[in-house]
């Protein structure tokens, strides 16, 4: 148990150390996003008979907490590579589940930092209405939940820290343009849709408005998700316990 | 005797050993490949309570990925190591509470202050929080840290850096201490502040294995020397015995732009030879044998 502790007390002190360095930068995008996407190219725009940020904020806080989540690669990269930090968790009286479960704890801690920002912002700037509820934020935990246990999946198999750039570029920023965050999914062709239908960031982004939107939710894509976060976090398990060379 | 009676004689006989031998670590025919490199060829060694155990040797003999081993990080392809007599590969987690290790590279959180990296060592080998406070105060004190605790690390020098490595490596009380090449890059002054700090520790009752390619490190800290070469362990001793079996003395001789050393057990012999050589040669020198010279003469033989 204290292993867990110590595993995620480490990434908030970090994290406390940066503070404000960290939410500037997860300010930033969500800022540019809202201006360039919802402002100026939606203004006067209605998707699904709603005005276009209503339907961008959703996408935006899963698209959001997904990168902030997997991002906890990076720093377990640079405990592993650069500073070797890692070691001192490896030599230690731990199982894996503790660290496994310290560091996707401090994923969804990031994660549900970046959606208070958005949250934040969209208050700020008034005349959206959306339902934030507690089930919004559960669904916003269980996509967490799945992108900090691939993001550690991840940084345990790459062999250096370029080898994650490869994984960003190829999985996470695909997922993040086509997984209903920006337009449905519905517009892209029709041969490309079964797969992105069953992409875990499209079912969170649709799962996510269907409850800002106050709509009947369909719990069927909440227990496929529940399934891969499970499945992320067993694969997660499984790459720790590699990761001893 | 069938197999479960023999394996139950073993555990017997080992459990016995930890209650009543002085050894604290036992290692038997360790085998390590990465690739197609053996970086162990079935190393041996034995280590007492209480002593101050050296693995000498070159860069790439084998000493990283020997402690590596016993400090949980890597697993050997073959081998047994027994810790207090309990097998360590399979105890792994009782192994590591009673391990303390000291990696060559500095492993600390730079940005985390000198207290937060050893509250967070701490919580990882289940102390509670007095304990890690009541530890940390003894051990800064120990390492002449005290006044730096609040410091971040980065604003640390290189030799509290490896100060902090080691009293980390105490909180939890190992019985015994690894200590992979704990003073490589350091100045002479820093280097002999880390060797008293390492027998204060030996003197409060830990054993400790050390490793070193500074020769001069070996001999002053190490009750007992092991010299490993490509992954072999070519002899063990104390270091006296080592010098006393090549020679008290040495000469060195230059000539043909080479340097040459004949070795003596008595002085009246290297004083007899002294006479000669200097007839013959112009740059000679007396001087007293070291354990630099018994690596020089061990490595270059196993090189032929």
């Amino acid at each position: 148990m204290k292993g867990f502790l110590a595993t995620y007390l480490r990434e908030i002190l970090l994290l406390k150390k940066r503070f404000f360095r960290v939410l500037l930068s997860l300010s930033i995008n969500p800022i540019l996003y809202i201006l360039a996407f919802g402002i100026g190219l939606g203004k006067g725009l209605y998707l699904e008979g709603r005005p276009y940020l209503e339907f961008l904020i959703p996408g935006l806080i899963s698209a959001s907490s997904m990168l902030q989540a997997f991002a906890i690669n990076v720093e377990i990269n640079v405990a592993r590579f650069y500073l070797k930090v890692f070691e001192e968790f490896q030599g230690a009286p731990i199982s894996p589940l503790s660290y496994a479960l310290g560091e996707v704890l401090s994923g969804i801690t990031k994660a549900f930092l970046s959606t208070s920002v958005i949250l934040g912002i969209t208050f700020l700037l008034g005349g959206v209405s959306i339902k934030i509820n507690l089930l919004f934020w559960i669904v916003v935990f269980i996509n967490a939940f799945i992108f900090a246990s691939l993001g550690l999946a991840s940084a345990m198999t790459i062999k250096a820290h370029a080898d994650q750039t490869l994984i960003t570029n190829f999985i996470i920023t695909p997922m993040m343009f086509l997984g209903g965050t920006f337009f449905p999914t519905s517009n892209l062709p029709a041969f490309i849709q079964p797969l992105v239908e069953i992409l875990p960031l499209t079912l969170v982004s649709k799962t996510l408005r269907d409850i800002a939107w106050n709509k009947p939710l369909d719990y069927s894509d909440l227990v496929l998700l529940i399934t891969l976060a499970i499945f992320a976090f067993l694969l997660a398990l499984y790459t720790i316990n590699k990761a001893k060379d | 005797m069938c197999f479960f009676t023999k394996i139950l004689v073993r555990r017997i006989f080992h459990f016995i050993i930890g209650f009543v031998s002085d050894i604290a670590l036992q290692v038997r025919n360790l085998h390590k490949t990465y690739g197609k490199i053996k970086a162990l060829k079935g190393i041996s060694f034995e280590i007492s309570m209480g002593e101050l155990f050296a693995l000498l040797g070159p860069n790439g003999a084998g000493k990283t990925t020997t402690l590596r081993i016993l400090s949980g990080l890597t697993t050997p392809d073959s081998g047994e190591i027994f810790l207090f007599g309990k097998s360590l590969l399979k105890n792994e987690i009782y192994a590591k509470t009673k391990i303390g290790f000291v990696p060559q590279h500095l492993n600390l959180d730079l940005d985390l202050t000198v207290e937060e990296n050893l509250l967070i060592h701490g919580l990882l080998y289940n102390l509670s929080l007095r304990e890690i406070r009541k530890r940390s105060f003894q051990l800064l004190e120990l390492a002449s840290l005290s006044d730096r605790r609040k410091a971040k690390v980065k604003e640390l020098s290189g030799g509290l850096r490896r100060r902090l490595l080691i009293i980390r490596a105490l909180l939890h009380h190992p019985a015994l201490l690894l200590l992979d090449e704990p003073t490589v890059g350091l100045d002479p002054h820093i280097r002999r502040k880390i060797w008293s700090f390492i027998k204060q520790i030996q003197a409060k009752g830990t054993t400790i294995l050390l490793t070193t390619h500074y020769m001069e490190e070996a001999e002053i800290l190490a009750d007992r020397v092991a010299f490993i070469f490509s992954g072999n362990i070519i002899d063990t001793d104390t270091p006296t015995n080592f010098i006393k079996k090549l020679g008290q003395i040495a000469i060195d001789i230059f000539f043909d732009g080479e340097m040459h050393t004949k070795y003596f057990h008595s002085k009246e012999e290297a004083e007899k030879a002294l006479l000669e050589y200097s007839q013959k040669y112009n740059a000679i020198t007396l001087r007293k044998v070291s354990l630099e010279d018994v690596f020089i003469k061990y490595t270059s033989s196993q090189n032929q």
